[in-house]
């Protein structure tokens, strides 16, 4: 007899204008177990999941719940039918109450809202699982890891037997992400099934009862606990053999690029976010910050760019007292900043690759003639860096909207580099990308290193920011808990310091 | 200043107050649900004139007020199914409505300018409350319809912030992508509070051809779609402090209106620029304040919502 | 959805024929809009539109006339188109252009029997200062404090009309005008030279003139770059060091003024005088052309010059009893058709994936 699954997913195709994102996937989960889908950054995964869970219409395919085939309209259908999802960027409102956002949508809350009530059942319901919220705080005084729970909780408040959660470890310190792997397991306890979206392969060998790997929108294998080890599910995920490649290093310069003297700034909502933050930065250096997003690193590149007003404290870079310049006076002091968010501020997502690569130099001598803009330098310019950094464009003027992840962040950091700063700041720069462009991206960094630019690179993922750093400094709530040379510590020792405990400052 | 002259003023303040506040409220709901629609002024104008008409035809005021509602109702729908369904650019369709809105009943009404309404809405006195001194003629001696926004703005204060279809209104304005993950038919609810908005903006017309004036002539509004939209702002989305408001820019319109027939030496035309330069001194101050206070918009308003944006 | 089991769904690359077919297709479908209207108030519609298109476009006098209108309708397009370019949103067209018409008749009267080669000059500058520091009112907290310039140029419409109208009922209006609200008739020296012994004035170089300029500018000059960047995306022009508050100011600035300018060249290019009701609205007009040319500036002198028929049409027929706010409508519904048709160019219409399991939900 055929197994009944709590969900199945049959043959599910859909595709986006250009791309196919899932091709004839089949994925189900059984009772109490956490199945993890893996995958790389494009290969599909959110996709699938965001299909299971009723915001996409597959193009083909069929969704079985529990036996009964279903068909999804919208999100509301996949909730009543007992599936929940956490999304990576937390679906939640920022000026609602915890509870407020958990009832939302819900029928069976009373026409006339009675909060009081249901936040004592949130009370109760997260205690029996061990997530621990409080109700009546508003969700924007929340952290990342608490909105998580909030998500999770929203799900259970509203009966869902299979919960996925998409790359939940991506915002969480590593012990954070521990306790979230016991709360997972103890729920899979319950009868339920969870869905674990990753790429990280260590989660996989930690946590999974089973594994599904996607690549380019295919599932290439299901493999249950035992059946596999690292070295296949990287091949799976991959198609072929990754080299991972340590350049030889030479050793930093003693010159300092830039120096933080106890800088602090607020944030958006006006409230304190940097507070006291001293390091430098040496030329042919790569420091990275590493930190739980949300704990100031988006302000700590602002602030150095420019972009934010310090409150306190002084930003010197090459030895000239920077603080308080202009945007425009920082960049002609040889800062680069490779935002975190590239389409929405690192480029002009409707013009084309030629107004993009200009956007940093436009006013510079050579490129103008008068007040006009020397086009025809531009274009020059423009073919030249397509060439030497590999990018892939259908044509100069085509809006760069289109172009994907990897060749965008390409187009970005090519711009930036042969501005040829003294000082380059990376924030999240790999974030989205696959391993291929991941790797370009890198190697992209550590050149510049050998070519004697400082940079400070800023990113969640603590693997790349071993790979890559000399230092390593850690932000917490805003403060440098503390700074280590990164070949001696471990993500473990980092992990507490993401937590805010002290380390020994070791300069 | 002697008492009577207040009165006089602060009632004419309310009444004078009243179609800003119906075209405000309706505002307030169609922001709340994430839509900007700058067509309130082309709105009231559709309510004022073919109120006036049918009540005209029927000799009722309150046929001509349903029909008033209708109208802007159906003007709010082609905006909603332009901005919501096919994703336009809300400023522009806005202005689109406003100047489809001016057109339209500067055509129909062509034979119906100067007309006497045969049927207003007359003032009705509330018995017991009209006899408090100076509050009573003041708040208590009007028409059905100034009552009628009296009950509006308490039940709408409470729909927005204590119900659950509230709840779900807001949550499509602050963030369309939550309120869909979770169930909310995001379409839906902007459409409905769209068109909701421009039956009260349709009122707000009305009173003017129905009661304020009462007749109909082209432009009969004079920009008060205009304040009503820039109130919403004043009023931080919050159907009581649009009570307030548009009895403050009555207030200017009544005092105004007082002074020239006070033989005050100030020409009749500086007397008609006030409502337009107070809302342009008052939008900046109160934006200021919003920004300190860090009171901001509906988040998602003015954006259109597109799922499988990607 | 629009339709059960059709979806709609975005283009890569917006469609290039849309970008013709669309405003013709709206074009259209706005006229047939509209003969529902007529229709429906017992008005031949074909013989309505017949007569407005011969009206406008069938004579030499008409053409004249049309191309008259078309001054500064391309005028005050161009302007708020300049302000659209960085999404500021400049519907306050109409009270920069009586602001200008305001400063340009200042120096015509002040100066009565001023022939000097220099009154018209002064009179252009005055016309562009005036409008252009009106544009610079809302402007101004607009930048620091981000105070929504559509009400704030809107309000300040009101305002200017009203300033105007208090000028000629009171201080300037012509003592021998038989109690009509307008000036004195302007001395020669302070008229623009007209085109042969049409109406057709010098105001058609400056919009001619402004069109090529507005393109040198936004396309090929550095400035031009910062407000197409600031345009597209503010958070960009920040992160490149572009000073967004400067350009906002200079941005409404030269909008305000170039839409003075057609206040202007109306004072002293057709009636030579100021008086009430001095535009029907161009102002607003303006912001239809600037959207239905996509704010490109030549496409902005050939809509222009449709509209400007539309208008002298709407004249021609308001002899028979049609109201002028025919014309109103009609150019709303225009504006409505393009809004939908944008649709068509960047979204295409698919067929639903069909449901094999039909409509089972529980």
């Amino acid at each position: 007899m055929q197994e009944t699954y709590l969900v199945e997913l049959k043959n599910i195709t859909k595709r986006f204008p250009g791309v196919t994102a899932n091709d004839k996937v089949n994925f189900n989960v059984r009772k109490g177990e956490i199945h993890v889908l893996l995958g790389e950054n494009g290969s599909g995964k959110s996709t699938l999941m965001s299909i299971l869970s009723g915001l996409y219409r597959p193009d083909e395919g069929e969704i079985i719940v529990r036996g009964i085939k279903m068909v999804f309209r919208s999100p509301r259908n996949a909730i009543s039918a007992g599936i929940g999802m956490v999304h990576q960027h937390f679906k939640l409102i920022d000026s609602f109450s915890v509870a407020e956002n958990v009832i939302l949508g819900d029928d069976r809350t009373a026409p006339v809202l009675n909060i009081k009530d249901v936040e004592n059942n949130l009370a109760q319901l997260s205690a029996r699982y061990g997530l621990d919220i409080n109700p009546s705080s508003m969700v924007w005084q929340l952290s990342v890891g608490e909105k998580q729970r909030v998500e999770i909780v929203k799900m259970l408040y509203r009966g869902s037997q299979v919960l996925i959660l998409d790359e939940p470890t991506a915002v969480l310190t590593p012990q954070e992400a521990d306790k979230l792997f016991r709360n997972l397991r103890e729920m899979a306890g319950t009868g339920r099934g969870i869905v674990v979206i990753t790429h990280k392969l260590n989660e996989v060998m930690e946590i999974a009862d089973r594994v599904t790997v996607l690549r380019r929108g295919k599932a290439v294998a299901t493999l249950e606990r035992g059946q596999f080890n690292r070295t296949d599910l990287a091949w799976l995920m991959v198609g072929q053999d990754v080299v991972l490649q340590n350049k030889k290093k030479s050793p930093p310069g003693q010159r300092k690029v830039l120096e933080l003297k106890g800088v602090g700034c607020l944030n958006d909502l006006g409230r304190n976010c940097l507070q006291d933050v001293s390091f430098t930065v040496h030329q042919g250096e790569i420091f990275g910050i590493a930190g739980v997003a949300g704990n100031g690193q988006r302000e700590l590149a602002e602030v150095i760019a420019g972009l934010r007003r310090a409150t306190e404290g002084s930003i010197i870079v090459n030895g000239t007292d920077i603080t308080g310049f202009s945007p425009r006076r920082v960049i002609d002091h040889g800062v680069a900043l490779v935002p975190e968010d590239r389409l929405g501020t690192g480029l002009i997502p409707n013009m084309g690759a030629v107004d993009n690569l200009v956007l940093k130099d436009y006013r510079r001598r050579e490129m103008s003639r008068g007040p006009f803009l020397n086009r025809r330098k531009a274009y020059e310019k423009v073919k030249q860096l397509v060439n030497r950094f590999e990018i892939k464009l259908s044509s100069l003027d085509a809006p760069v909207k289109l172009m994907s992840g990897g060749n965008l962040q390409r187009l970005l950091l090519a711009r930036e580099i042969t501005s040829n700063p003294k000082l380059l700041i990376a924030v999240y720069p790999v974030r989205g990308l696959d391993i291929k462009a991941t790797e370009a991206v890198h190697n992209l960094l550590l050149e510049q290193r050998e070519r004697g630019m400082a940079i400070l690179l800023i990113s969640e993922d603590l693997e790349e920011i071993f790979k890559l750093s000399d230092r390593i400094g850690v932000l917490c709530g805003g403060r440098i808990t503390g700074i280590i040379p990164s070949e001696m510590t471990d993500i473990e020792e980092i992990g507490l310091l993401m937590m805010g405990g002290t380390g020994e400052m070791v300069l | 200043m002697n008492q009577e002259i207040l009165v006089a003023i602060l009632a004419t303040a309310v009444t004078a107050g009243t179609p800003i506040l119906y075209a405000a409220l309706g505002e307030i709901l169609a922001e709340r649900a994430g839509v900007l629609n700058l067509g309130v002024e082309g709105m009231m104008l559709a309510g004022a004139v073919s109120g006036f008409i049918f009540a005209t035809k029927t000799s009722s005021p309150w046929t001509g007020l349903l029909i008033a509602m209708l109208a802007g109702g159906l003007l709010a729908a082609i905006h909603a199914f332009l901005t919501v369904t096919l994703k336009a650019n809300q400023v522009v369709s806005g202005l689109a409505l406003t100047m489809f809105g001016t057109g339209l009943s500067g055509y129909i009404g062509k034979s119906y300018v100067g007309m006497p309404l045969p049927v207003p809405f007359h003032k009705v006195s509330v018995p017991v409350l009209s006899d408090i001194p100076f509050i009573g003629p003041v708040l208590f001696n009007h028409d059905p319809m100034v009552y009628l926004s009296y009950i509006l703005v308490p039940v709408l204060w409470f729909f927005i912030f204590r119900t659950r279809s509230g709840l779900h209104l807001r949550a499509v304005g602050e963030n369309p992508a939550a309120a869909d993950s979770m169930g909310i038919n995001v379409f839906l609810t902007r459409y409905i509070y769209v068109i909701i908005g421009g039956m009260l903006a349709g009122m707000g017309g009305a009173y003017l051809s129905l009661h304020y004036v009462p007749s109909w002539m082209e432009n009969i509004t004079a920009g008060r779609g205009w304040i009503a939209v820039a109130l919403v702002i004043f009023a931080t989305w919050n159907p009581v402090n649009a009570l307030w408001g548009s009895y403050f820019f009555g207030g200017i319109d009544a005092l105004g209106f007082r002074l020239q027939t006070m033989n005050v030496t100030i020409s009749p035309h500086f007397l008609k620029m006030l409502p337009y330069l107070f809302t342009v001194v008052v939008l900046v101050l109160v934006t200021k304040r919003n920004m300190l206070n860090r009171i901001g918009s509906p988040r998602a308003l003015g954006l259109p919502y597109d799922r499988e944006e990607r | 959805m629009i339709l059960p089991g059709y979806v709609i769904e975005k283009r890569l690359t917006p469609s290039s024929t849309a970008y013709v077919i669309i405003p013709i297709l709206s074009i259209i479908l706005a006229l047939a809009a509209g003969a529902i209207f007529l229709e429906l108030s017992g008005r031949n519609c074909f013989e309505i539109y017949s007569r407005m298109f011969s009206g406008a476009f069938g004579s030499r006098y008409g053409l004249s006339e049309t191309v008259v209108k078309a001054i500064p309708l391309t005028l005050t397009g161009i302007g708020v188109a300049l302000a659209f370019r960085m999404q500021l949103w400049n519907i306050g067209g109409e009270g920069q252009l009586y602001m200008g018409a305001f400063a340009a008749t200042w120096v015509a009267l002040t100066f009565p029997g001023g022939s000097g080669w220099w009154v018209l000059p002064t009179m252009v500058l005055l016309g562009m200062l005036a409008g252009g520091l009106w544009a610079l009112i809302p402007a101004i907290p607009r930048a620091i404090w981000g105070v929504n310039e559509i009400i704030t140029t809107l309000m300040l419409n009101y305002v200017a009309i009203f300033w105007v109208d208090y000028l000629v009922f009171g201080p300037w209006k012509d003592p021998n005008g038989f109690n009509f609200p307008m000036t004195a008739q302007f001395s020669p020296g302070a008229i623009l030279p007209a085109l042969g012994n049409s109406r057709i004035h010098a105001g058609l170089f400056f919009g001619l003139a402004l069109t090529v300029i507005f393109y040198l500018i936004i396309y090929h000059t550095r400035w031009g770059y910062e407000i197409r960047v600031t345009g597209e995306n503010p958070n960009s022009a920040h992160y490149a060091g572009m000073n967004s508050k400067r350009n906002i100011m200079l941005v409404m600035f030269f909008s305000g003024a170039i839409c003075g300018l057609a206040g202007m060249s109306e004072v002293a290019g057709i009636a030579g005088r100021l008086q009430q009701g001095l535009s029907p609205g161009y102002g607003f007009t303006a912001i239809i052309i600037a959207w239905l040319s996509r704010l490109n500036p030549f496409a902005i002198v050939i809509v222009a010059f449709l509209f400007a028929g539309l208008q002298v049409g709407g004249y021609i027929v308001q002899t028979s009893g049609i109201p002028s706010s025919m014309v109103t409508m009609l150019q709303g519904l225009l504006l409505f058709f393009v809004l939908g048709g944008e649709l068509l160019t960047n979204y295409t219409i698919k067929r639903m994936p069909a449901n094999p399991s039909g409509d089972d939900m529980r």
